[in-house]
């Protein structure tokens, strides 16, 4: 409180050196970022490599994010479905409910959904866990015990995340059109068969595609963010909470913020 | 355990320095700890005990100075050759430090599986052994350490900390949250252990019934440095100021100030 209030008193008396030290303290923020980055990218590349964390993470991040992936995929097709058509019959063209549902998912909301929900599931968990183990020794342990904590415990997260967020979207690509078919035959008395070949015939390798590359960098900056938040908790249960908290909302924004720059790569293909 | 033909001591710090920003934590601290020696680090909160095992241990980086083991300055070593160094030491942190995700022998194995690369089988086995030595049954060994009590826990960090035979063991407060009766318990297994394995010892703690027994030589550490090192049986005669007060655990003396 009393450093809040200490806070308030050198904003109002200069603010230009407020604005200042917000700006280094965030260069600072980046840089050590980037040195953290560095060397997670180092220890992926340098053996040893602990392929039985790296499965175990694989079954934590993938297997068990299926339910929320999916269930949020299930219904933001059918959404989608129900809004496209909404908007569509306004210049007759409900035919495009199929075609335009597919594109959106794959392209757009199957990677960035997935991508959002897996940031608050596996972003929180992974800061936690590294969260708790830091403020607890455990860090130190493992580093006294000659085993690179880099190696051991953000490699197998980042790897881990970046390979099953992929197969986590592609798995939402299909129970997201699922949903979108689900609505398109049972409310909107779209047939079958013309539903699905509006679906796939519309369909593109590169919508795939570009959504799984999406999916992967998401992936990676959700372990990343959840990693580094972790290893730099400081202060008990309070510190682990804050770590949490800044790991997810920092995947979050990373996340949208970079879903622009590869949209935008893809585009200008 | 290592052999090694450096005749001078095992641990050796030298005008250590280390400031976290204006806060001044080691002012040119100096310790020797000869080869099976016993040293107790003794002093109040926040003067510095575990930051000095930690610039050891290279998990902090003194400013200034130099940390010699065997005789090879270790003060910014990194990766491979820090590695390399810390196969020396075992440790028992003061929560234990047990992994979590980890069953208690995968703890105490862990130096021998992921260190030394070792099987796990034949890690198991040894892993077993040294539960065994800190008393505990195998029938906990598949168990998971959050449902140990503290007392237990740290007979597992115990039994991690001896499990690569180590050349150098630190204990950082021992006996902290335990009764008096398992205290006891856990300072007579550190004794055996070390006894059984040769090793040189830093320990450091606030509790001096654990200092005198574990103790071959006591220095207290105040102000960033030592300012008295002595042998455990001449503890009570010491006619440092400071000493005094903080065996005694007395309000009066010269800490008194830095209590209120």
């Amino acid at each position: 409180m009393a450093a809040a209030g200490r806070a308030r008193v050198l904003w109002m008396a200069n603010p230009l050196a407020a604005i200042g030290r917000i700006f280094l303290s965030f260069l600072a923020t980046v840089g050590r970022l980037s040195i953290f980055t560095g060397r997670s990218l180092s220890a992926v590349v340098t053996a040893p490599f602990y392929w039985r964390l790296c499965l175990q993470q694989m079954m934590t991040i993938g297997y068990y994010s299926l339910p929320v992936v999916g269930m949020t995929a299930l219904f933001t097709g059918a959404v989608l479905a129900l809004q496209i058509y909404l908007g569509s019959a306004r210049f007759g063209a409900e035919s495009a409910v199929p075609n335009i549902v597919v594109v959106g998912l794959t392209r757009e909301l199957g990677p960035v959904l997935a991508g959002l929900m897996l940031g608050g599931r596996v972003g929180a968990a992974i800061a936690a866990e590294l969260g708790t183990m830091k403020v607890t020794e455990q860090l130190d342990a493992l580093i006294t015990l000659q085993t690179n904590p880099f190696r051991y415990l953000v490699v197998p997260r980042l790897v881990a995340a970046a390979i099953t967020t992929p197969i986590l979207v592609l798995i939402a690509d299909i129970i997201g059109v699922m949903g979108g078919y689900l609505v398109g035959i049972h409310r909107l008395d779209f047939n079958s068969a013309v539903y699905l070949k509006n679906t796939f015939d519309f369909l593109e390798v590169m919508d795939v595609t570009s959504g799984l590359v999406k999916a992967a960098i998401f992936g990676f900056l959700i372990a990343l963010m959840g990693c580094y938040h972790g290893f730099n908790s400081k202060g008990g249960a309070q510190g682990v909470g804050r770590a949490t908290t800044d790991a997810v909302v920092s995947s979050l924004i990373l996340i949208l913020i970079s879903n622009y720059f590869v949209t935008e790569a893809f585009f200008s293909q | 355990m290592t052999e090694t033909s450096y005749p001078g001591p095992r641990l050796e710090l030298v005008d250590v320095h280390k400031a976290f920003g204006p806060k001044v934590v080691l002012d040119g601290l100096n310790l020797s700890v000869a080869k099976g020696e016993s040293v107790v680090i003794i002093g109040g909160s926040g003067t510095g005990k575990s930051v000095t095992l930690k610039c050891i241990l290279g998990l902090l980086h003194p400013d200034s100075g130099q940390i010699r083991i065997d005789g090879e300055d270790t003060v910014g070593l990194r990766g491979a050759e820090r590695e390399r160094v810390l196969t020396k030491f075992g440790m028992l942190f003061q929560s234990a430090a047990l992994f979590d995700s980890l069953t208690v022998w995968e703890n105490v194995a862990f130096g021998l599986i992921e260190g030394a690369g070792m099987e796990r089988e034949a890690a198991r086995v040894i892993a077993i052994e040294k539960l065994a030595k800190v008393g505990l049954d195998e029938d906990i060994a598949e168990g998971d350490p959050a449902g140990l009590s503290g007392g237990m826990k740290k007979r597992v960090g115990l039994a991690r900390a001896i499990a690569t035979e180590p050349d150098i063991i630190f204990f950082d407060e021992p006996t902290t949250g335990l009764d008096p009766i398992m205290g006891d318990v856990i300072n007579n297994l550190i004794n055996e252990c070390v006894q059984d394995l040769g090793a040189t010892t830093l320990t450091i703690t606030h509790d001096m019934s654990s200092a005198r027994v574990i103790a071959d030589r006591v220095a207290m550490l105040y102000g960033g440095k030592i300012i008295w090192a002595g042998g455990v049986d001449e503890i009570d005669e010491c006619d440092n100021p400071f000493v005094d007060q903080f065996i005694h655990g007395r309000e009066d003396g010269p800490f008194a100030l830095e209590v209120t």
